[in-house]
């Protein structure tokens, strides 16, 4: 009946050999057999965006999917955004434009951030207020979040 | 907030999958797809499903294409394929518009179109959408296959009649002509919420008057169903505000609204009166 499963995650370009139970969640797999707590977990049914990772370049809640559907598949979480000591300028988007107070949904802000972004999201408020109220914060009041995602979306787009 | 046990399993064809699923469905097997609303009632165990069977690896589900007068939608086709119109003409940007009030966009990359059908939840954009297209539900079990018209389709609050061990494998929405109107209107308190009213109409306008109209209506009753009624009174009538209007109560007072604790009775049949009202005025633009 519960029988685990052998299978192998591709996380951040590092593949993880784990044996888990069908019923376990890719964000628990991620943050126990993987051990990569940045992805937060927090309401564990879809609600707060905690958990967004990016699952073949596109936005998912880990607390919707199971870890056994995930197998073959691409998944990047917040620890694949730095690269090595430099941050992405998600990452000091969010420290400079203080898009964040207790941290706990950042991950999953930046996470969701990040796909919208490199999935072509146009940067007008409406879109961009639309797609950020996939995910709950509950210290900022939203306002440095946008802002940040802005300041990230406009550094980015120079870059190109 | 963690799923009870169940034995996974991961069919590659549609033969495969409704063999393990005519021999795990008397045993409480269930079809996973999305995932979007199965998941979170496992995390609940308000489902404790003892198998699923996995239907996003199935070859030919992702298929999203226009067979002739149809747009077919096979059973693994997420929301976010909507995002931009699958069709030239009004039935992809229909699509299009109405995408956008499904959940959030990490929900969207997951869930599909046939699992909403499935699920029918009564506030269901999608089923709104294939009741009012009047859309037809390809269903597949281990012994046949058949066509459902949606008027017969869905039963009442997240119950439809697909069997236990039918999958449903395609839905099938009529390409609209060129010069189809529609508007769509959605009420909830919060972006992503689940509707509290909405209303999706059609019509053409020939020599200045309604042609052909069609009122859907979701959110509100057990499911969502076409207001036969208040569209035969629409008809030949010139598209104004004073007969949207009318058309509006006409909805409003043949509705039996459900009562819960986000809203009241009367509360949704006025609700009911605003949202038809303004997809008639968005229609008309």
């Amino acid at each position: 009946m519960t029988d685990k499963i052998e299978i192998a995650l591709t996380v951040n370009g590092r593949t993880y050999a784990v044996r888990t139970e069908a019923r376990r969640t890719l964000a628990d797999v991620i943050r126990e057999d993987c051990g990569l707590t940045g992805t937060h977990t927090g309401c564990e049914h879809g609600v707060c965006g905690a958990c967004t990772v990016i699952v073949d370049g596109e936005p998912v809640r880990s607390c919707l999917m199971f870890a056994v559907q995930a197998e073959g598949k691409i998944i990047r979480t917040v620890e694949g955004l730095a690269k090595g000591n430099e941050l992405h300028p998600l990452q000091r988007a969010f420290i400079e434009h203080h898009g964040l107070q207790c941290g706990f949904c950042t991950p999953g802000f930046l996470m969701l951030a990040t796909a919208a972004l490199e999935n072509g999201l146009e940067i007008d408020d409406d879109k961009l207020i639309d797609v950020l109220s996939s995910n709950l914060c509950r210290c900022t009041g939203y306002e440095n979040i946008i802002k940040a995602v802005r300041a990230a979306a406009d550094e980015m787009r120079g870059q190109r | 907030m963690k799923p009870a046990p169940f034995v996974y399993h991961k069919p590659r064809t549609v033969d495969e999958a409704v063999t393990i699923l005519a021999e795990v469905a008397p045993l409480y097997g269930r079809v996973l797809a999305g995932g979007q609303s199965l998941v979170p009632s496992m995390a609940f165990r308000l489902a404790r499903p003892a198998h699923l069977v996995d239907i996003n690896n199935v070859t030919g589900f992702d298929r999203l294409a226009v067979d002739g007068d149809a747009l077919s939608i096979g059973a693994a086709v997420r929301h976010t394929s909507f995002h931009r119109p699958v069709t030239e003409g009004p039935l992809g940007k229909l699509l299009a518009f109405v995408v956008q009030h499904i959940a959030h966009y990490p929900i969207r990359t997951r869930g599909t179109f046939c699992g909403s059908l499935a699920h029918a939840d009564p506030a269901s954009e999608w089923c709104l959408v294939a009741a009012t297209l009047d859309a037809t539900m390809k269903a597949k079990n281990l012994r046949n296959a058949r066509d459902i018209p949606a008027d017969s389709y869905f039963e009442g609050i997240m119950s439809t009649v697909l069997k236990e061990d039918d999958i449903l494998v395609e839905a099938r929405l009529p390409i609209l002509t060129a010069d189809t109107r529609f508007g769509f209107y959605e009420f909830n308190r919060r972006a992503g919420d689940l509707a509290l009213a909405m209303a999706l109409v059609l019509y053409r306008i020939k020599d200045g008057a309604i042609v052909e109209p069609r009122i859907g209506i979701g959110g509100v009753e057990t499911r969502p169903r076409r207001l036969r009624e208040a569209e035969a009174a629409l008809t030949g009538r010139e598209p104004n505000s004073a007969n949207f209007r009318a058309a509006a109560e006409a909805v409003a007072e043949a509705v039996d609204p459900l009562e819960d604790t986000q809203a009241s009775a009367a509360y949704r049949r006025d609700l009911l009166r605003a949202v038809v009202s303004r997809a008639l005025e968005r229609a008309s633009v």
